[in-house]
């Protein structure tokens, strides 16, 4: 078991001959995800990696029954790639590409909320999600990575990454690693997943990756609070940037004294959540909560 | 991106929004000119940087004659303006703003901006102005009035008449604010913004509203539908090696430490500096080298933490996804040779090609401290510089 995606997941590409589409179809198709096909308009019924090309995310559902897409097509072009990719029927979005206008985003979200309810956004700005063994759709690099027990949720790349060999180190493992992204306006945010975990049986601890910025992880601990009951980890960076600075991802920026990495510790630890002050810690804390 | 007030101010007139008469001036004599064409007997000289609290500092005045204006623009222009946010060294004065002066009745805050929480455009007013928003919303939260926006529905009047009531307007001056939250909703969309601020808005002695203030931040990501903003830049108001990181697509921002690091990703240069900080350190530098970096990108930005003269060592961490670390290690060790730094070098390398990566910085003969892991970079780092 796991979240989202699993060895049976049909997968499609948007942005499929690009250079990054075709880099990581490739790396897909290698890690063994089940990659049925990809979307450039213009090139449908061509092959590419030996696999169909379709012109519009339509079409490549109803020939293929994909139901994911990971999407890799420029900013510029993003939010409507995953406006077509809800209208065409794919139900797990993970948008990979960063720096998509921030207005954008808020007409995706809010179509995507009145119109298809039932979508998970996964991204943008992120490095995507895999279920280890089984299906890797995003640009994480698969070998640090071993099927298990942890549930990961994060808002940095290579941050998770640490996480991630960790708990590989340790024996732990991951039943899925959701990296939500670094944006101000993300799609699944750290309550949709860590709802996902807890219901999930094959999660059993969950690792939550923060940074400073927003309210995401005030929410969630105030979430893991009333309805999480298995143990979580935490661990938020940025304790030491300064206010008003925007620190590479436009989510990551205190204003005013709220968004710091000080008050969601705070929040997180009242309730019961247990905090890795250091990265290195992440997968130490979390074997310990099994003890 | 920030742009100056004067700025900002053109914007509002192009939105209907008024703004006092005033024009920019970057020499003394043209100041004098500005104010001769405006007329009056006195006039507001106002610094144009981006950074508030201005007037506190002293680059906000009042000038009653023409050799006041000229003597105030001479003051300021060429200066450097050291405000509450700023930084010690302050942001450099290269221009000032000549403006009509206004008597005011009262002051008001308003602006627009992304409400991350409800993931919505939100409106904020209050009846405070003129004064840091942060501190009223801390101690007077009552006086904070707040409506957000759905997109799929737009600014409605009955918003922009509830926020009226609430900050006690008349009739008259209720339809300029609804006049003026419309355009600043328009202006918002059209031009990409991600804030847009004005305090204080005032009513001036006749009544009318008036914005004296104009903040205004451009969405970074927009730039490539906006080709004019090219015009709006100011490089001069960056630190000089954010401008250069800039334009290699790096993610550095300065700040006060000595440990520079070098790190890709967003998330853990963050967690690199936070790491540093635990074992004592102090982290001279955010540097994010971005996912898909390549060995020209790591020798620039090495050069350019090499240039800050606080630097006392360098920490490299790396975890390699779609990033080789033996290109890491090929560009560290270019980077090394050519800018010849004598500063010691800690390198922490992870992921994808760790080995190769390892073996090369070990035969390159140059004297790099290799980590095990973040917390054993970190300390190395901060030892290196202990000595």
């Amino acid at each position: 078991m796991s979240v989202l995606v699993d060895a049976s997941t049909k997968v499609i590409c948007q942005g499929f001959t690009g250079k990054q589409g075709t880099f990581h179809s490739e790396q897909a198709l290698a890690y063994g995800t089940k990659l049925v096909g990809g979307v450039t308009p213009g090139r449908g019924g061509q092959q590419h990696l030996g696999l169909p090309i379709f012109d519009t995310v339509r079409q490549a559902v109803e020939t293929t029954g994909a139901s994911a897409t990971m999407i890799y097509v420029p900013a510029p072009f993003a939010a409507d790639a995953i406006l077509e990719a809800a209208d065409g029927g794919i139900t797990v979005i993970a948008c990979i590409t960063e720096g998509i206008p921030i207005l954008d985003m808020l007409k995706v979200k809010t179509a995507l909320r009145d119109h298809y309810p039932q979508v998970r956004l996964i991204g943008p700005n992120c490095p995507g999600i895999i279920t280890p063994g089984a299906c890797k759709i995003g640009i994480m690099p698969g070998f640090i990575h071993q099927a298990g027990k942890v549930g990961i949720v994060s808002r940095s790349g290579t941050l998770t990454y640490e996480a991630v060999k960790q708990t590989t180190d340790n024996g732990l493992g991951q039943s899925t690693c959701i990296g939500i992204g670094g944006d101000p306006i993300p799609g699944m945010n750290f309550v949709d997943c860590l709802e996902l975990f807890q219901q999930d049986p094959a999660t059993a601890g969950i690792v939550m990756v923060g940074e400073i910025g927003g309210a995401a992880e005030e929410a969630a601990a105030a979430y893991i609070k009333a309805k999480v009951t298995k143990p979580v980890v935490a661990y938020i960076a940025g304790a030491t940037a300064p206010p008003g600075k925007r620190m590479g991802h436009a989510g990551a920026i205190i204003a005013g004294g709220k968004g710091t990495a000080a008050a969601k510790l705070a929040a997180l630890e009242a309730a019961g959540v247990t905090i890795a002050h250091s990265p290195t810690e992440i997968g130490k804390r979390m074997l310990e909560c099994f003890l | 991106m920030n742009i100056h007030e004067y700025q900002a101010k053109k914007l509002f007139t192009d939105y209907g929004i008024p703004v006092p008469a005033g024009y920019p001036a970057f020499h003394a004599k043209e100041a004098v000119q500005q104010a001769e064409i405006l007329g009056g007997s006195a006039w507001m000289v106002k610094a144009q940087v981006h950074a508030g609290g201005r007037g506190k500092a002293g680059g906000v005045k009042k000038a009653y004659s023409l050799e006041e204006v000229s003597s105030l623009a001479q003051k300021l222009i060429g200066t450097r303006l050291i405000t509450h946010q700023t930084g010690t060294q302050g942001q450099p004065v290269n221009g000032v703003l000549i403006e009509q002066t206004t008597a005011i009745k009262s002051e008001m805050y308003l602006s627009l901006l992304i409400d991350r929480s409800c993931q919505q455009i939100a409106v904020i007013a209050s009846s405070a102005g003129g004064m840091d928003i942060e501190e009223v919303a801390t101690k007077t939260p009552a006086k904070i009035i707040t409506r957000t926006i759905d997109p799929t529905v737009g600014l409605s009047e009955y918003q922009c008449r509830e926020i009226a009531f609430a900050l006690g307007l008349d009739n008259n001056q209720r339809k300029q604010l609804t006049t003026v939250l419309f355009g600043l909703y328009r202006l918002f969309l059209e031009q990409d913004l991600s804030l847009v601020e004005i305090n204080p808005l005032i009513i001036a002695a006749d009544g009318n509203l008036l914005a004296l203030d104009a903040k205004i931040n451009l969405d970074d990501n927009a730039l490539y539908r906006h080709p004019n903003w090219s015009s709006l830049y100011d490089p001069s108001q960056e630190d000089e090696k954010e401008h250069r990181a800039r334009q290699f697509d790096l993610n550095y921002i300065a700040l006060d430490g000595y440990i520079a690091c070098m790190v890709n990703g967003a998330g853990l240069a963050m967690a690199t500096m936070d790491v540093i900080k635990l074992y004592g350190g102090q982290p001279a530098n955010f540097l994010d080298v971005g996912g898909g970096t390549t060995a020209e990108k790591v020798t620039e930005a090495f050069k350019i933490i090499v240039s800050d003269q606080k630097v006392k060592a360098i920490l490299v961490n790396i975890f390699g996804g779609i990033v080789r670390c033996d290109l890491i290690a090929q560009g560290v060790i270019h980077a090394i040779k050519e800018t010849g730094t004598p500063l010691p070098v800690v390198v922490r390398l992870e992921g994808t090609n760790v080995d190769a990566g390892k073996q090369l910085l070990m035969d390159s003969g140059l004297t790099v401290i290799p980590a095990d892991n973040l917390d054993d970079a970190a300390k190395k780092a901060v030892q290196a510089v202990r000595g």
